[in-house]
């Protein structure tokens, strides 16, 4: 074991496992956050929290984190490349732990072109490979970044993530092993419409034996209507929704799209247990935590494993 | 090379009201190729202003000037005999060469008419994009020829991210996604095995990150 993480137990000892996402709100009102946890209670294992997600200004992960963590609640912090250099992120990775917080996604971050911060500088001091290595240099040799040894070191489980349907194809099994390499320890893949595509990545990353050195986590975002689907499809880059997934969403009548869409989920999830390598599941049910439990529940995730 | 676009010209006139008489000074290397501030948009814009305050009856005076590099003290030094007849100067050089006339002659105030933009090549006749962002450490040979920091959005060393479409950026369907430009490049090298090298954290000592820096050549100083 790298950490005392419950996430890498659950994953280490062959469970399936289930992680959601709770975005902090606009504004510093901390039951918002606690509101949106509560109702992941006891049907994941660890809930994301989002950093400016879409790059708009929101509460901080580390604060949301630590209000997880207060409610009993096992938190992923989110962190992005583009808000900060090196010495912000590693000291906020330092304060994350001292709250033990201990498992992270280190990410790039959408570009501040599609948030309400156009004008902001891009940091991008480094870019998520190269946090990855950091982080576990931190962890494995108690060492920052600039070199120096660190009076207590983060002992985070490492976390990224992969978009298996962004351009180019042939490149998304290589930029995984970039990752691999660097030393992330759990994947949470990009939402997963397209399951055939899917496998056909996953069969790549087991050619390399990728799976057996991270535990990749398939992600699922149901549905709400057949607006949401186009939305999917056309406005959001790197994401792959078949035609055929928005006929059948659209082909029900509006009252009943958001139930068409939890069944797809649920389908998805049930298609991906079926594909070799795949460790867990990633649902990110964006403002739409509330069917988390019945997705869980129905894809047959329940109950959620025990272990110390 | 540099390149520059002027500046609008209500920003110009405005900046030039308080003044009678002016310098207005091109510049014969870059903003000349790119056509923002070489020999003939110094003229252009000497009409243009002068049509201006004609317009509004104010007496206004442009003395027309190129220099074949005001980024170079020694060019610089050309507008001596000129720099006591006028109330201020107009720069349509990149910022080097309005930086070299602020402090050659400083009390004379001098303005840009230009905004630089970065370092980039053509395109295509009337299309110049951005190719170098001077970290000062070049690592074109293990990127194909296409440089990351510049012509990547987001400048990933380990690209592309997970918004690349079609070979383009997300952030703009107009803009090559550099990693796309990377990876064809290394496949018609015969060197994808690169890719598979992580790059390591970029030391940004040799950039900005180590304040504003200097070249100093002893076999050349005097």
């Amino acid at each position: 074991m790298k950490t005392d993480s419950i996430l890498e137990k659950i994953l280490a000892a062959g469970h399936l496992a289930v992680t959601s996402e709770c975005g902090p709100p606009r504004g510093a009102l901390p039951n918002k956050v606690k509101e949106k946890a509560e109702l992941l209670r006891g049907c994941v294992d660890a809930v994301n929290v989002t950093d400016n997600q879409t790059a708009m200004v929101r509460m901080s992960s580390l604060a949301a984190c630590i209000l997880l963590r207060q409610m009993g609640l096992n938190p992923i912090l989110q962190m992005v490349t583009r808000d900060r250099n090196r010495l912000s992120m590693q000291s906020d990775i330092l304060g994350a732990y001292s709250h033990n917080i201990d498992n992270m996604l280190c990410l790039s971050g959408d570009h501040p072109r599609f948030g309400d911060h156009p004008m902001a500088a891009n940091v991008h001091d480094i870019d998520s490979v190269q946090f990855i290595e950091m982080v576990k240099t931190m962890r494995d040799e108690g060492k920052f970044q600039g070199g120096e040894s660190i009076d207590g070191p983060p002992k985070m489980f490492i976390g990224a993530a992969a978009n298996p349907f962004a351009d180019p194809f042939e490149l998304r099994v290589a930029r995984l092993a970039k990752k691999a390499k660097a030393g992330v320890d759990f994947i949470q893949t990009q939402c997963i419409y397209n399951v055939d595509k899917f496998a056909k990545w996953m069969e790549g990353v087991r050619d390399r034996g990728l799976d057996r050195q991270v535990y990749i986590l398939a992600g699922i975002t149901p549905m709400k209507s057949a607006g949401m689907a186009r939305y999917m499809k056309n406005k959001v880059p790197g994401m792959d929704v078949p035609d055929e997934l928005v006929k059948r969403i659209a082909g029900v009548p509006k009252e009943k799209q958001a139930e068409e869409g939890i069944k797809i989920c649920v389908e998805t999830i049930e298609q991906c247990k079926e594909i070799k390598g795949v460790h867990g599941f990633h649902i990110m049910a964006i403002e739409w935590e509330q069917k988390v439990p019945e997705i869980v529940e129905k894809a047959g995730l329940l109950p959620r494993p025990s272990v110390n | 090379m540099i390149t520059a676009e002027r500046k609008p010209m209500e920003e110009l006139t405005e900046c030039m009201k308080p003044f009678g008489r002016i310098l207005l000074v091109g510049c014969n290397e870059c903003v000349t190729v790119c056509a923002a501030g070489g020999r003939k948009e110094v003229g252009l814009l000497s009409s243009a202003l002068q049509m201006h305050f004609m317009k509004e009856n104010k007496p206004f005076e442009v003395k027309e000037l190129t220099l074949e590099r005001q980024c170079d003290p020694e060019y610089v030094e050309e507008l001596a005999p000129h720099i006591n007849q006028v109330d201020a100067v107009l720069s349509m050089a990149c910022g080097c060469g309005v930086q070299e006339i602020a402090r050659r002659y400083k009390e004379k105030p001098v303005f840009p008419a230009v905004n630089t933009k970065f370092m980039g090549a053509s395109e295509s006749q009337g299309v110049w994009a951005e190719r170098c962002a001077g970290c000062g450490d070049c690592v074109l040979g293990i990127t194909g020829g296409v440089c990351p920091i510049a012509r990547c959005s987001k400048q990933l060393f380990n690209g592309p991210c997970g918004g690349s479409t079609n070979g383009k950026c997300e952030i703009d369907s107009s803009v090559d996604c550099a990693w796309q430009l990377i990876w064809d490049r290394l496949k018609a090298l015969g060197k994808v095995d690169l890719y598979e090298e992580n790059i390591a954290a970029k030391d940004w000592r040799t950039g900005r990150g180590g304040g504003p820096r200097k070249i100093i050549r002893e076999d050349l100083a005097s």
